[in-house]
C-alpha cells in the first residue's frame, strides 16, 4: 500500500522581482548591485534549511497568475522561456526552465472539482510562467533540481469580499491536503505574496539604493508586525480569522488567497512559525517565514 | 497639429474591449463575430484615414511606477491570455512609434507624472493591446503607441496623462487615432460557460452599458468622463481603485461633447459588456450641462495628509 503523502513545511514566501535582480542570478538578465539583504539573507537561511528535508515537489499559489473563472493548474511538464515582469521590467528579466509534476497537479484539480470548486488545466504550452512562481521558487531553491505545481489566484477578493476569499482558499486548501495525502508525495507549499502592499509610485534612480527604502506608511507596518507575533505565538487559526480586515486595511496581497490556502492545508498551524526575516520592498511589506510541523526539526531562527 | 490653435489632430477615437473572443473564436457566438466586423470596419477606417499614429490606453496594461510606455521598435512574441489560454495563443509583431513614446514620456515628466519608456525583448504585451492591434492594424500600416494603466492613478492623474498625450501629438504634428481599450461592464461569469450561451452578467450591468451606450452614440464624451465615479461604483469590479478609461479618453481628445459617435457594436464576453464604438471630432456641440469639478493640468503628486495630523 502506497504511504500517505505529507506536507512536510509551508513557506511564506515573498516575490518582489528586486530580490532576484539583488542576487544577480545568471538566469537574469539585469544586474544589480546588491540590496534588500535582510529578505534575502533570510531566503538563503530557509533554501539552506529545505535542503535538509526529504520532499518531492514545490507547490506554489502566486498572485500573479490572476484568473477570474475558477483556479487554474500549470499542466504541462516543462515550461521554458523567458519571464519579464510587466512592472519592473528593469529588474527581471530571467530566462526559465521549469519542471511540473503534472500527476499532483491532476491530483489536486480533480480534489478541487470534488470539492465544488471551478478549475481549469492549463495546457498551452506558449504559457509564459509567472514571475510570483518564478522569484519564490528561485529564492527557496536556486537549484531548480525539484518539480513544481502551480495554482492560479481566483480573484475572489475583487469579484466579491475578502471573507468569501477566505472560504473558498480555505477549501481550496483542504482539497489540496487531500490530494498531497492521497499522492503519497512529500510536498513544501509555497504561499507567494507580500504582507502590507501599498507600492510607491515613483522609483529610486539606482532602484537598490537602499537609503531609499522603507515601508509605505506605520499603520502598514504596524498591522505587518502584529500578524508577525501572532504567528511567533502559534495562532494561525486567529490570523486567518481577521485576514479579511487585514487585507482590506493594508491593501495586503493576501488578496489573492494564498495564505489562507496554506495555512488551511496545514490545518491551521498551533505551532510557532519560524522567522527568517522582515523588510520592505518599494513600500511593500515582506516576510520570509516557514511551518514546520515536525517538532524535532522546527526551528528557532529569529 | 492643426494650423488654427495649435491643437493636435485627432481623427477619430475607438472604444473597444480587451478579451481575445473575436480575435481567437469570433464564430463561436454571433455576438464575437459582429464584434470582430466591428473592428474590421475600425480598420477599414483607419487604413482610409491619414493617420501617422494609433495611440492605444490598455486597461489590461497595469502599472505601479508611473506610466509605463512601450517603446521597443518591433516586439515580437507569442502571447496568451491568462483566463483564456485554452482559446489558443496569440502571436504578435507590431511596429511601435519610438520617438512619440520617448515624447510621450517627456510630454508627461513636463506635467509632473512620473513616466518612462519600456524597450524589452520579450516584455510582455498585454491582451487587450495584443487584441486590438492584431484586429485594428494587423498589417502594422501605421506605428503605434501602448500606454498603461497605473493601478493607483485616479482622476487628477489620467486627466493630466491625457493631457500629456495631447502636447506630444502637438508638439511632434502628429494625427493620431486614439485607441481606448477597455470593456463597459467588467464582471465576467465566474464559471466557464459555452460560448454560445454567452449574455451580459445582469440585467443591472446591461442597464448602465445601455445608458452609457447612449452617451457615446451621442458624443457626449466629457459627460461620460464626469461620470465615471458613478460608473465604477455601479458596474465595474473595484479591481483598481477607479474606471479610469473615460478620463484618459476624453482628456486626450479634448474634453468636450462635440462628436459624433458610432456603436459599432454590443456583446458579451463572458458576462461583461463588450462594445466597439467611434468618436469622430466634429463642429457641433451637444448637452447642457456645465461641470463644477476642477480641471487640472498639473500633477502635484500625494498631498501628504499622512504627515498633517497625528494617527
Amino acid at each position: 500500500m502506497m504511504t500517505k503523502g505529507e506536507i512536510v513545511l509551508g513557506c511564506l514566501a515573498p516575490h518582489p522581482p528586486h530580490l532576484v535582480y539583488a542576487d544577480n542570478p545568471p538566469q537574469n538578465e539585469a544586474y544589480s548591485e546588491g540590496g534588500w539583504e535582510t529578505l534575502r539573507w533570510g531566503y538563503a537561511r530557509l533554501a539552506r534549511k529545505l535542503k535538509t528535508i526529504d520532499y518531492d515537489v514545490l507547490v506554489v499559489f502566486t498572485p500573479h497568475w490572476q484568473t477570474y473563472i475558477g483556479t487554474h493548474f500549470l499542466g504541462l511538464p516543462n515550461f521554458k522561456s523567458k519571464s519579464v515582469d510587466p512592472i519592473f521590467p528593469n529588474l527581471f528579466r530571467f530566462n526559465y526552465d521549469l519542471n511540473v509534476d503534472v500527476e499532483l497537479a491532476e491530483k489536486m484539480r480533480e480534489a478541487a472539482d470534488e470539492a465544488g470548486i471551478i478549475t481549469k488545466m492549463m495546457t498551452n504550452p506558449d504559457f509564459r510562467v509567472d514571475y510570483g512562481t518564478i522569484v519564490s521558487c528561485h529564492l527557496l531553491n536556486p537549484d531548480w533540481d525539484k518539480p513544481i505545481v502551480t495554482i492560479s489566484s481566483n480573484r475572489n477578493t475583487h469579484y466579491y469580499s475578502a471573507e468569501v476569499m477566505n472560504e473558498q482558499a480555505a477549501a481550496l486548501g483542504r482539497a489540496c491536503q487531500k490530494a498531497i495525502e492521497k499522492s503519497g508525495k512529500r510536498v513544501v507549499l509555497v504561499s507567494s505574496h507580500s504582507l502590507s502592499h501599498r507600492h510607491f509610485t515613483t522609483e529610486a534612480p539606482l532602484p537598490e539604493d537602499m537609503s531609499r527604502e522603507h515601508i509605505y506608511n506605520h499603520s502598514n507596518y504596524v498591522w505587518d508586525l502584529k500578524l508577525v507575533q501572532m504567528m511567533r505565538d502559534g495562532k494561525m487559526k486567529e490570523v486567518i480569522d481577521i485576514m479579511p480586515e487585514f487585507t482590506e486595511q493594508t491593501i495586503a496581497e493576501t488578496d489573492a488567497g494564498a495564505f489562507t490556502w496554506m495555512m488551511s492545508a496545514l490545518g491551521y498551524p498551533d505551532y510557532p512559525a519560524e522567522i527568517y526575516g522582515y523588510q520592505s520592498v518599494i513600500g511593500t511589506g515582506n516576510l520570509v517565514a516557514s511551518w514546520d510541523p515536525n517538532d524535532e526539526t522546527r526551528e528557532y531562527v529569529l | 497639429m492643426t494650423e488654427e490653435n495649435n491643437e493636435p489632430e485627432i481623427l477619430f477615437g475607438i472604444y473597444c474591449p480587451p478579451h481575445p473572443h473575436p480575435l481567437l473564436c469570433p464564430e463561436a457566438n454571433e455576438g464575437y463575430g459582429k464584434l470582430r466586423s466591428a473592428y474590421e470596419e475600425c480598420r477599414k477606417r483607419i487604413e482610409e484615414s491619414e493617420a501617422d499614429l494609433i495611440l492605444i490606453y490598455s486597461t489590461t496594461w497595469p502599472s505601479i511606477v508611473g506610466h509605463q510606455i512601450q517603446a521597443l521598435e518591433n516586439p515580437v512574441w507569442t502571447h496568451v491570455d491568462d483566463d483564456f489560454h485554452y482559446l489558443g495563443s496569440m502571436p504578435y509583431d507590431f511596429k511601435i512609434d519610438v520617438d512619440f513614446a520617448n515624447g510621450y514620456a517627456q510630454a508627461a515628466e513636463k506635467r509632473g507624472l512620473h513616466s518612462r519608456t519600456v524597450a524589452y525583448e520579450g516584455f510582455p504585451i498585454d491582451t487587450g493591446s495584443v487584441v486590438a492591434l492584431q484586429l485594428l492594424n494587423p498589417d502594422n500600416r501605421i506605428p503605434a503607441c501602448i500606454v498603461s494603466s497605473n493601478m493607483y492613478a485616479n482622476r487628477a492623474e489620467t486627466i493630466v496623462l491625457g493631457k500629456a498625450a495631447r502636447d506630444a501629438l502637438a508638439e511632434q504634428g502628429k494625427k493620431a487615432i486614439v485607441v481606448v481599450v477597455a470593456s463597459l461592464s467588467n464582471r465576467m461569469f465566474t464559471e466557464h460557460i459555452d460560448e454560445v450561451d454567452d449574455r451580459i452578467h445582469s440585467q443591472k450591468d446591461d442597464d448602465w452599458n445601455q445608458k452609457i451606450l447612449e452617451f457615446f452614440g451621442a458624443g457626449r464624451l466629457e459627460d461620460l468622463s464626469q461620470l465615471s465615479r458613478d460608473i465604477h461604483g455601479q458596474i465595474r469590479v473595484n479591481k483598481v481603485v477607479a474606471y479610469k478609461p473615460a478620463w484618459w479618453m476624453a482628456a486626450t481628445m479634448g474634453q468636450h461633447n462635440n462628436y459624433t459617435g458610432e456603436v459599432l457594436a454590443y456583446e458579451a464576453l463572458h458576462g461583461s459588456g463588450g462594445a466597439v464604438i467611434t468618436l469622430t471630432p466634429t463642429d457641433g456641440s451637444f448637452g447642457d450641462k456645465e461641470f463644477d469639478e476642477d480641471d487640472v493640468e498639473f500633477y502635484h503628486g500625494d498631498r501628504n495628509v499622512l504627515d498633517k495630523g497625528m494617527l
